[in-house]
């Protein structure tokens, strides 16, 4: 039965994949070599001078507080981000589902931000919750709350959580909604004669065959939050108030590009380097068995 | 109309590139927007038309630190511009790239232009000048912190509008009564650190760091936790409690906070003032700083923030001559006095400053003279001349750090200034270490 299509010729192949590989080398391995070297040195901003310093850099970064901060910065915020970005879209999605009427106008709309670029949803949350002039500061402070996201680093995590969330949905939704069509109604319509309530129906059949499509969003959501929201923290709270916003790529980030500290950049980038690609064998080896596809 | 005005700057463009094969190009990157860099833009033009040599082509580079991060990476490349503008809190990263740059002083020198380094205002040039007395870079676009004062809200409080608070005592007193006269917000600020601590620190003769603020040598230490300095955030954050002072932010948003009529008082650059104007809707006075009169010598004078040009290494002769004569150019009185009446920045040399005192400007824009007075109140000492500290960049965002952990309750100010002093100085060893 299986029908194969085998290149005879022993270059072709190469050829047709090697604008691939060259990218892949040239944007990919390359800067990851290269950050690799940069974290063993030191050297000044225009790298006129440098120094073979062994693990120095790492050993600064264990012993620095504010990287220490981050670490937990980023797990609080990638957690929230991943959790209700996905329970908010799988509701979306269910509600979407059982609508007859306007259902595309629903869809549409809900797909929607997902078209916007971070950092332009950053700046769209940044003017609506601008402590000063933003329109949704002045209702929260009508409201009695304190709303000071420069000062109050919680508010901050809230800001950049809502914004990054709120861009995250309509992806999540667009695989959740996919995810549930495929579902046999024969399924659903057999339990719910069994007497099944449409809560249990919906855990004990839909959620399970749901699972493929969860763990799916759940790598990209995580890859997401730790790498894609760098546009809306640069956008609004910029790793501040006193570090609160600051996730490890915003910290690589600044402390290369912005305070010319290379070594420690490279450091860093090396770091999140190894943990996402622990992060990522764990996902496939551990949670990915019990995933029934 | 803006499809033409682009094509007809492409076609300017084409054009001076055909005529440009006799001249010298002379690339000036830049971080000035809006009218800013509309007058640098002309600047460059009048240069150009001056003379038939040289061309200078200005490109705004994004901000600040985008502009400076280019700069590196098109060094490091080997393609860096002739002149680079390179915010205050950059120069000592600038001025310990050996090689990379070409100090002012020399260019100048081996240009033959002529150079008068004591033509440069003390308080502007001393912030770019080496310890032995070279002026490294050039100074641009230079303000100082001011304070501003909303009169019609002192009205409303029962205040004499004409007496803006000269201390920090008498400016409780004022807070007070705005206060209870229903006023919002109270007092705000721009760049924390700038006006709390840096400024803070010469307008009182504090030091900032050990080593003349680090312009004596690498092997500076910070000393913002002397027990002034602590003092003075404690105030800030008792005044923060009581609803005195209301925190914006580490860069300019406080300025809308004062010119919405939401905030009562604000300190903040004095380059901020165009802008107040265009947009407040009621009548503002511009002071000096308030200050603490019990702390000996004060008020001492401010020190400058803003941004100079530096020289990058590796150009042609000929190219040096052209930014030689840029330069030269620049610090033509007529030009630096049009300067600092259409943008608030104050004037570089001390012949623009006397040229516009003798017009009537300062009469019928008051206020606008405050920044030069504040800046030249006394002669600068080793603290008050400017601070030079290694990757400064990261260092003043560990102060905010530190002030913002104060303000939000999470530290005693002591602490935070002590753990500013400590990441400070880690920060400005691991500088040293890699500029040795």
């Amino acid at each position: 039965m299986e029908k194969r299509v085998v290149f005879r010729s022993s270059w072709l192949p190469y050829l047709l994949v090697a604008p691939q590989i060259a990218i892949t080398v040239v944007f990919f391995f390359w800067p990851a070599f290269q950050a690799i070297h940069w974290s063993f040195l030191i050297q000044d901003a225009f790298g006129n001078s440098s120094q073979f310093v062994w693990f120095q850099n790492f050993q600064d970064l264990i012993r620095d507080e504010a990287y220490l901060d981050s670490f937990k910065v980023t797990a609080v915020f990638s957690t929230l981000v991943t959790f209700i970005g996905l329970a908010v879209a799988l509701v979306l999605a269910v509600a979407a589902d059982k609508v007859i009427k306007g259902a595309m106008a629903y869809k549409t709309l809900l797909i929607w931000p997902y078209a916007v670029a971070s950092a332009v949803a950053g700046v769209l949350f940044a003017f609506l919750f601008a402590p000063s002039v933003g329109i949704v500061s002045f209702a929260l402070r009508a409201m009695g709350v304190d709303w000071n996201w420069v000062l109050r680093g919680d508010q901050a995590m809230l800001l950049v959580v809502i914004a990054s969330v709120w861009k995250q949905i309509s992806y999540n939704f667009l695989f959740f909604l996919a995810g549930l069509q495929s579902i046999p109604k024969s399924l659903i319509e057999a339990a719910a004669i069994d007497g099944a309530t449409p809560v249990r129906r919906f855990w004990t059949i839909v959620f399970p065959l749901l699972s493929p499509t969860t763990f799916f969003l759940l790598v990209v959501n995580i890859v997401h939050a730790f790498f894609d929201t760098f546009g809306v923290i640069d956008a609004t709270t910029q790793g501040g108030p006193a570090g609160a916003t600051q996730i490890l790529v915003y910290k690589v980030y600044y402390d290369g590009v912005k305070a010319a500290d290379l070594g420690s950049s490279s450091a860093q980038s090396v770091i999140l380097m190894v943990i996402v690609i622990a992060l990522t064998v764990v996902q496939f080896r551990f949670i990915e068995r019990k995933v029934q596809y | 109309m803006t499809r033409i005005s682009l094509q007809a700057t492409l076609v300017a463009c084409a054009l001076a590139a055909t005529g440009a094969q006799a001249q010298t190009e002379i690339q000036l990157w830049h971080s000035m927007t809006g009218a800013l860099g509309d007058k640098v833009n002309d600047f460059s033009n009048r240069f150009n038309q001056s003379q038939s040599q040289y061309k200078v082509v200005p490109v705004y580079k994004g901000s600040y630190p985008e502009s400076m991060t280019a700069a590196i990476a098109a060094y490091r490349a080997g393609n860096a511009p002739h002149i680079l503008q390179v915010f205050e809190v950059g120069t000592a990263t600038m001025m310990a790239a050996k090689g990379a740059v070409v100090p002012v002083y020399k260019l100048m020198k081996d240009a033959d232009e002529p150079f008068d380094p004591k033509a440069y205002m003390p308080a502007v040039a001393g912030y770019y000048t080496d310890y032995k007395g070279n002026m490294l870079s050039f100074p641009f676009n230079s303000s100082t912190p001011v304070f501003y004062v909303n009169k019609d809200a002192y009205k409303k409080a029962g205040l004499d509008p004409a007496k803006a608070p000269k201390t920090w005592k008498e400016f409780a007193v004022a807070a007070d009564k705005l206060k209870s006269a229903g006023q919002a917000c109270v007092y705000t600020t721009g760049w924390p650190s700038w006006v709390h601590v840096e400024n803070f620190s010469a307008w009182h003769n504090l030091p900032i760091g050990t080593k003349e603020n680090g312009v004596a040598g690498m092997d500076s230490q910070f000393t913002i936790n002397s027990p002034q300095h602590v003092r003075h955030i404690t105030m800030l954050a008792d005044y923060a409690k009581k609803g005195w002072f209301t925190y914006a932010g580490r860069r300019n948003e406080a300025e809308a906070k004062f010119f919405s009529g939401e905030c009562a008082m604000l300190t903040s650059s004095s380059a901020a003032q165009a802008n107040i104007r265009r947009n407040a809707k009621f009548e503002f006075s511009v002071n000096f700083l308030p200050y603490h009169d019990d702390i000996k010598g004060a008020p001492q004078n401010s020190i400058i923030g803003g941004a100079s040009f530096w020289v990058m290494g590796g150009k042609t002769n000929n190219a040096y001559k052209g930014v030689a004569k840029f330069m030269g150019f620049l610090s033509k009185p007529d030009l630096q006095a049009e300067w600092h009446t259409s943008t608030g920045y104050v004037p570089i040399t001390l012949a623009a400053a006397e040229q516009v005192r003798k017009t009537d400007y300062y009469k019928k824009n008051p206020g606008t003279d405050v920044a030069i007075r504040q800046l030249t109140n006394k002669a600068p000492t080793p603290n008050s001349k400017g601070l030079r500290f290694g990757n400064y960049v990261q260092g003043r965002e560990v102060i905010e750090e530190e002030i913002e952990g104060v303000l939000a309750g999470k530290k005693g100010a002591q602490q935070a200034m002590d753990d500013a002093v400590r990441r400070g100085n880690e920060i400005l060893r691991k500088f040293e270490a890699a500029n040795k």
